[in-house]
Formats: C-alpha cells, structure tokens, sequence
C-alpha cells in the first residue's frame, strides 16, 4: 500500500500577488481516510489539482509511493465530469488503457455494489444528480488508485442523499481500503468519514492541526458525531472559524 | 410529430404552386413554369451535358471541402487553445474574411494561372477562415472539467480527442460543414465562370448570354438536388449518430 507525501513550499497562481498554499507539509499513510478541511476559497481545491498533476506551476514535492512507478490517481470532482455522450459502463470503462476480463468483472462489482447495474447503458442525462456521483466514485474506485482524491463529492446533493451516497461510499472504502483524500468544509462529514482530519488556515493555505478521530467507525452514529464535534469546539480555540 | 412530417412536404407543394401560378400569371420567358423546367431539365440529362458538367462542379466541391475543413479544423483548434497565436492571427482572420471571394478569386488566376489547381486554392482561401472562426469558438467553449477528468486518468491525446474533444466540436463541425457547402458551392460557380471552360459556372455563364433562364434553373434545380441529398443521406444520419445520446 502506499504512503503519499505532499510537501509545497508556495504556490502562486498565475497573476496573483500573494501565494495560495505555504508551506503545506503532509503524509497520508497507507490505506488511510484524511479529510481535509477549510473555509470555501482557502485553497483546497488549488492543492487536489496539484497532487493529480493538473497544476504542477509549484514549488515543492508530491511523492506517491514508490518514486520509480507511475502512480494511479482515482478523482472525484465536485462536478460528475462524465462524458454525456457515453454510457454509465463506458464512462468507466474509459478510464483503462485497455480493458480485460477482470476489470470488466471488477466493474460488474462495483456497479452491483452501488446499486446501478440496471443503469449500466444509461446516458448521464437519464440519471440523477445522486446516481451520477455513484458513477464517478465507480469510474474513481475502478483503477484501484494509489491515491483517491475527494473534492467535496456530495456538495451540492440535498442533504438525504448527499447521507445515501457518503454511505455507499463508506461500505466501498471498508471493502477496498484505499489511501483517502477528501476535502470538506462541512466538519459533520468529515467526521463521518476520516481517520485523521487536517485544519487548513485560510489563504495563504497552510495545515493548521491534525487530529485523528478516537471513535470506532461503527459507533459514528449522528450523536456521537455531534458530541466529538463539540469536544473540538470547547478544546481546540484556533479551530472555531471553522468548526 | 404529424406536423413536423407533412409541414416540409406542405411546405414544397406550395412553393411549386406558388412559382406554377405566378409563371402563369407572367407568361414570360423570364419566369419559365416547373414544367418548362423540368423538360429542359430532362434534356440537358438525356445529352449527357448536365451530368458530366454537375460532376466536375461536385469534384471540384469536394476537393475544396475537404482540404478547406482539414486545414480550418487544425488551424481553429490550434487558435481555440492558444492565446498566443490567437493573438498573432487574429487580425489575418479578420483580413481574410473580410477580403471580397472575387478579388480573392480573380488574384489566384492573375498570379497562378487560369488552371485548376488556381480555381481551387481560391474557393479554399475564402471558405478557410470561416471554419477556423467555427472551430476556434468550439474549442474556446470546450468543458475544461472534462478536459482535467480526461488528463488525470491519464487518457493518451488521441483518446481524449476522439472521447472528449470532437465529440464537444460535433455541433460547431456540422454548422461548419452545413455553412460551407452553401458557400463553397456559389464561389465555386464564380470560379468557374471566370477562369474554367467546364462546370455548372461556365455552363450558367453560356446560359446567361443566351438568356436561357429555363436551362439556368434547371442546372440550379440539379445541384439544389444533389446538396440536399447529401443532407439526407450523409449529414443528417450522421448527426443522428453522433447526437443520439441526446
């Protein structure tokens, strides 16, 4: 499994004055679920973009794993991002150079898991914004990723099925526990989900605390969730503008 | 969906009435009848005259298609995503599209020649900068989320032009494509009138020193003809393929 170090010391977006990230300096270990989280705007996204290699304008290193392979990347945009002129199976199946017997099968899988099998032809416009979202957690899921990465995947689901598909997504990461990054600014959610939860300061982007979340997955219910929530509220003082 | 089958046929009797009443109202050799026409029509094909003169005319259409939506295709794609050579070229664009297609037609056989290959690069050189102006907007209008999704798993350039790229070009392809064959089509005929002795051009320019309007329609009715074949039969089926995800 893989252990992903990220380490930016600035990074400057094209025009601007002030740097967007400083001196941003963080390991995930292998198979573990961090939520990043940050005021909207801070940076967050600015940082995905550069671990999955589509902003590499930095200074700094991101090192996925062995350094002499060529890491595997699952992202989970905001958006769906799937092609609407291809199917629900082919917007996954596009995401392989070539595809073989077992990656089929491992599709059926995770198209059965997700509850979208009927929907294997479908075109993205035949489904719900939910169901869409199960599409690119699949399509993310599919290449077994080195790294996944998050951005705010049910940010603008209405809240009963934003639960439905974080639920989904949590069964699937228990079955194939990769190494997690998801970004958040919504506390509940990360706590829902994390290992480890990483405070980010607003621009200029910076980790402002670690902390690893004490309770056992299965007793996250929304009480205890509640209670850790205000646990952080009473201890951590700094973290208020974001709690 | 009744309606949107019988209103083009509706819409076709009704032209043909129009024209009959009014060639019969006139009764001029100005305004020949559709039955005049479709006489001279049936002549002009039973010499063999129409077909050889609509098919050089077609030859040289698809020669100048296809090299003007090749090189405005690679051009506009090129400009769509380069600011930089968007920046040089444009004001070229803007001068090309503005030059008149006669001068452009008319310098092409003062500098190369009353030959073939002149008649050619004309049509070309006027039809280029529309379908470099289509194609840049398209690329311009390009999902950019798409384009991150296609880079980040690591899709090859081919795979992401064929997956992603040309399938978001399709409408900005076909409104060229559609565009162009009316265009290319009528400069074409300037070409031909001026500097060729075969085609639909030379043939409309004999006509027209004759004051033969029946044969001048009856050419137009042929290529008006054949365009709209090819509508049916390559362009809208493709459309239909390419869209049937809508």
């Amino acid at each position: 499994m893989t252990i992903v170090h990220i380490q930016i010391h600035e990074k400057i977006h094209h025009g601007a004055k002030n740097p967007t990230i400083v001196n941003f300096d963080l390991t995930l270990n292998a198979g573990e679920f961090v939520c990043l989280v940050g005021q909207s705007g801070c940076g967050k996204t600015t940082l995905l973009n550069s671990i999955a290699g589509l902003d590499s304008n930095y200074l700094g290193e991101i090192r996925i794993g062995n350094k002499t392979q060529n890491p595997q990347i699952g992202f989970v945009f905001q958006q769906p991002c799937l092609l609407p002129w291809r199917t629900v199976r082919e917007n996954i199946e596009l995401v392989f150079a070539n595809q073989n017997r077992i990656q089929k099968s491992q599709i059926d899988n995770l198209l059965d898991f997700m509850k979208l099998k009927v929907y294997e032809n479908a075109y993205p416009k035949q489904l719900s914004e939910g169901m869409k979202r199960r599409v690119s957690i699949i399509r993310a899921f599919a290449i077994n990723p080195d790294l996944l990465l998050m951005d705010e995947p049910f940010v603008s689901l209405d809240a009963p099925m934003a639960r439905e598909v974080r639920e989904l997504l949590q069964q699937l990461w228990k079955n194939r526990p990769h190494t997690v990054l998801f970004v958040t600014h919504d506390l509940r959610e990360a706590i829902a989900l994390a290992d480890r939860l990483v405070f980010l300061t607003s621009r200029p982007m910076r980790v402002l605390k670690e902390i690893h979340i004490p309770i056992d997955r299965h007793q996250r219910n929304s009480e205890e969730i509640e209670n850790f929530r205000n646990q952080l509220f009473q201890n951590y003082a700094e973290l208020q503008p974001l709690l | 969906m009744v309606f949107s089958k019988i209103f083009p046929s509706i819409s076709i009797v009704s032209f043909l009435s129009l024209w009959y009443v009014l060639a019969w109202f006139l009764h001029s050799p100005l305004l020949p009848s559709p039955e005049n026409v479709a006489q001279v029509f049936w002549r002009h094909c039973q010499s063999g005259e129409l077909p050889h003169h609509l098919s050089v005319t077609l030859l040289r259409l698809i020669m100048s298609f296809t090299i003007s939506m090749l090189l405005g295709c690679v051009i506009g794609i090129a400009l769509g995503i380069s600011e930089k050579l968007n920046a040089f070229f444009d004001n070229w664009l803007v001068i090309f599209l503005n030059v008149p297609a006669l001068v452009t037609v008319i310098l092409c056989y003062v500098w190369f020649g009353l030959t073939e290959s002149a008649a050619i690069l004309a049509v070309v050189l006027n039809k280029v900068p529309n379908v470099i102006v289509t194609l840049r907007e398209g690329t311009r209008a390009l999902d950019k989320s798409l384009l991150n999704m296609a880079k980040c798993y690591g899709f090859t350039r081919m795979k992401t032009l064929r997956h992603v790229i040309l399938p978001q070009l399709h409408p900005f392809l076909m409104s060229a494509t559609r565009s162009g064959l009316a265009l290319i089509w009528k400069i074409i005929l300037m070409v031909e009138l001026l500097g060729r002795s075969d085609g639909m051009g030379y043939q409309l320019q004999l006509f027209f020193q004759w004051f033969d309007i029946s044969s001048i329609l009856a050419y137009t009715v042929a290529f008006v003809g054949v365009i709209q074949l090819l509508e049916f039969l390559v362009l809208k089926p493709l459309d239909n393929l390419a869209l049937r995800w809508r």
